[in-house]
């Protein structure tokens, strides 16, 4: 894969980042900080979200129905849908090995921490990572930033520190830090953001962020109206003053090439259950200087050098980090999901859903009962649809979609604070994914007449 | 077959977009609030009070069609009962709900038998019950 996030120059918000950005889509890829995939016109293999990027037969929940009728599968800003090959690596690791990694000696073990430690060199490429060593795996986004809220918050913050975060957090990347802050005396601060764009306003980053910041946690791409913050600007001006950057990738990870050394970010968090890969199994980047100097997050097996009776002395990143066994099937599982998407392309991927949402924003906005939350402007946004259908109840769209066999998520998102920030209960989100289709989206917009009919 | 049609019956809809019982009571007796974190519906319901008789009742708050439609039915159902009464109907209601219980509800209070479809959507069946809880926390004593 391409480096890409960050890669390149920073985008601003004006038009000319759009060209150069284009410009270098073609040549090396979708970088995320300069805005994604450029104009959807650039028919990048399937470009213009017509055609899904891979067969539909790679995933057997689109074999499916729902309620009867085939399956629109548009909820993927919650979790994707899993391919058939990764579903066999995971089937595999028990069904051929089953053993546990790191300290058997025997065929079968090795075996194990081959493919277990493949799978870490996968994800630390896919990222951009600087060593396969920068690389933990955990459950996902949410313990990824617990880890860092734990070993590294915790104990390195104090009173008149303060955390920068945002109100487009999902609340995995607000709770946290609120409970960090609360533990250490710390003040939590937040990004201010412009209500009708959903977009951060940037410009006034200097009134939050000073030498009292040490972190920003921020997300990489909202999961609520798929707008992508300019992470590269942003992480500039907290190293400026100091601070370290945590980046919540869930979304981002797995809808954009991601470049994470160039981008800068000390720590970035992600989900694998969102890409393709099974639940329960995600990881965190970490700079190799802040994973040194942090302690240890779980105590146990793993995580040692040496255990005496009343001390021990630990390993180094990523071990240190990953104390028992591990989720030994999910991470080969996820490993497989990463050469899946490496195949098709993250830059492909990205083109698509953004020809997608543009296809989304259009269709949605020819009917003037409905509300697309963050404006249409598709220049940093990606993958995701918010919109509300007159003053009927998020669920109860989602509910009558459901009937019509057309998967969304509806009410808030965990994002309470941006929900309060737009002035609504919650939003009927539609993602796009490579299986995705224009067809999914009229399925969608003809799906919603049902719910005037019913509400009207 | 399209089970999103059955759950939203007319019924159910009137009652949804019903404004009378839809009122912030200010010398309501017992007051108690209603949340469902994970959908977000937050409801309050007022009682008014005359001895042991609901002499009336509503609501306010946000929630989709099956909450707010079932809290209508609610004050509809229970307004003139007394608490017992009234508490009876709504182990009555959360039978038929969880349990599959019978829906026979006397005559001032048939509507909650349109909610029968609701039990066929686990995810909404808190829904339907959060002012029918709200109503049994506030009246525990």
């Amino acid at each position: 894969m391409e480096p890409t996030v960050g890669a390149q120059n920073e985008r601003g918000m004006e038009g000319d980042g759009r060209k150069q950005h284009s410009a270098s889509y073609t040549a090396a890829s979708g970088t995320v900080a300069a805005g994604g995939a450029g104009p959807a016109a650039t028919a990048v293999g399937g470009g213009d979200g017509r055609h899904a990027l891979v067969p539909l037969e790679d995933f057997p929940v689109l074999n499916r129905t729902m309620r009867g009728k085939p399956v629109a599968y548009l909820d993927n800003g919650a979790t994707s849908l899993t391919p058939r090959r990764v579903i066999e690596a995971e089937a595999d690791y028990y069904r051929e090995l089953s053993a546990n990694i790191h300290r058997g000696v025997y065929q079968l073990s090795e075996e194990a921490t081959e493919r277990f430690d493949r799978a870490r060199r996968l994800l630390a490429e896919f990222v951009g990572a600087e060593s396969e060593n920068q690389v933990i795996f955990t459950r996902g986004t949410t313990e990824s930033i617990n880890l860092v809220g734990y070993a590294w918050g915790r104990n390195r913050l104090k009173p008149g520190d303060e955390i920068l975060t945002t109100e487009l957090e999902h609340h995995s990347n607000i709770v946290v830090w609120q409970e960090v802050a609360r533990e250490t005396g710390a003040a939590l601060r937040f990004i201010p953001v412009d209500p009708e764009t959903t977009a951060l306003q940037v410009d006034r980053l200097d009134e939050v962020l000073s030498s009292r910041t040490k972190l920003v946690a921020i997300t990489g791409m909202s999961n609520v109206t798929g707008y992508r913050p300019p992470l590269r600007r942003i992480i500039e001006a907290a190293h400026q003053v100091g601070a370290r950057v945590l980046v919540d990738g869930a979304q981002l990870v797995s809808h954009h090439p991601v470049d994470v050394s160039s981008l800068g970010a000390d720590f970035l968090a992600w989900s694998g259950h969102k890409m393709c890969g099974p639940t329960g199994i995600g990881a965190l980047y970490g700079k190799a200087d802040v994973l040194d100097e942090m302690p240890p997050f779980h105590y146990g097996g793993d995580m040692i050098t040496r255990v005496y009776r009343d001390h021990a002395t630990y390993a180094d990143p990523p071990q240190k980090f990953e104390a028992g066994t591990p989720n030994i099937g999910g991470a080969i599982a996820l490993g497989e999901a990463v050469e899946y998407l490496t195949n098709v392309g993250m830059e492909r991927i990205a083109a698509h859903e953004r020809a997608l949402t543009a296809y989304a924003f259009e269709q949605l906005s020819r009917f003037p009962d409905i509300t697309i939350y963050g404006g249409t402007d598709i220049q940093d946004r990606a993958g995701i649809v918010s919109f509300g259908l007159g003053d009927v109840h998020s669920h109860d769209t989602g509910m009558i979609l459901d009937g019509e066999g057309v998967a969304v998520r509806a009410g808030f998102h965990c994002a309470q604070p941006l929900m309060r920030l737009l002035g609504i209960i919650g939003t009927v989100r539609a993602g796009f994914y490579l299986y995705n289709t224009a067809e999914d989206v009229d399925r969608l917009v003809a799906s919603l007449d049902k719910v005037r009919e019913i509400f009207g | 077959m399209n089970l999103g049609d059955s759950l939203y019956k007319e019924i159910i809809l009137d009652h949804y977009r019903a404004k009378k019982n839809r009122r912030r009571m200010e010398d309501a007796d017992l007051v108690r609030e209603g949340a469902n974190p994970s959908c977000g519906d937050d409801i309050e319901l007022f009682l008014k009070l005359d001895g042991t008789t609901i002499e009336d009742c509503s609501y306010e708050g946000v929630g989709c069609s099956i909450c707010v439609a079932s809290a209508n039915m609610l004050c509809e159902g229970i307004r003139g009962k007394t608490i017992d009464e009234a508490r009876e109907l709504g182990v009555k209601f959360r039978t038929m709900l969880t349990q599959d219980g019978p829906a026979d509800f006397p005559e001032e209070a048939e509507d909650l038998e349109a909610m029968q479809g609701v039990k066929k959507f686990p995810v909404r069946v808190k829904c339907a019950l959060l002012a029918w809880t709200a109503f049994e926390q506030m009246t525990a004593e």
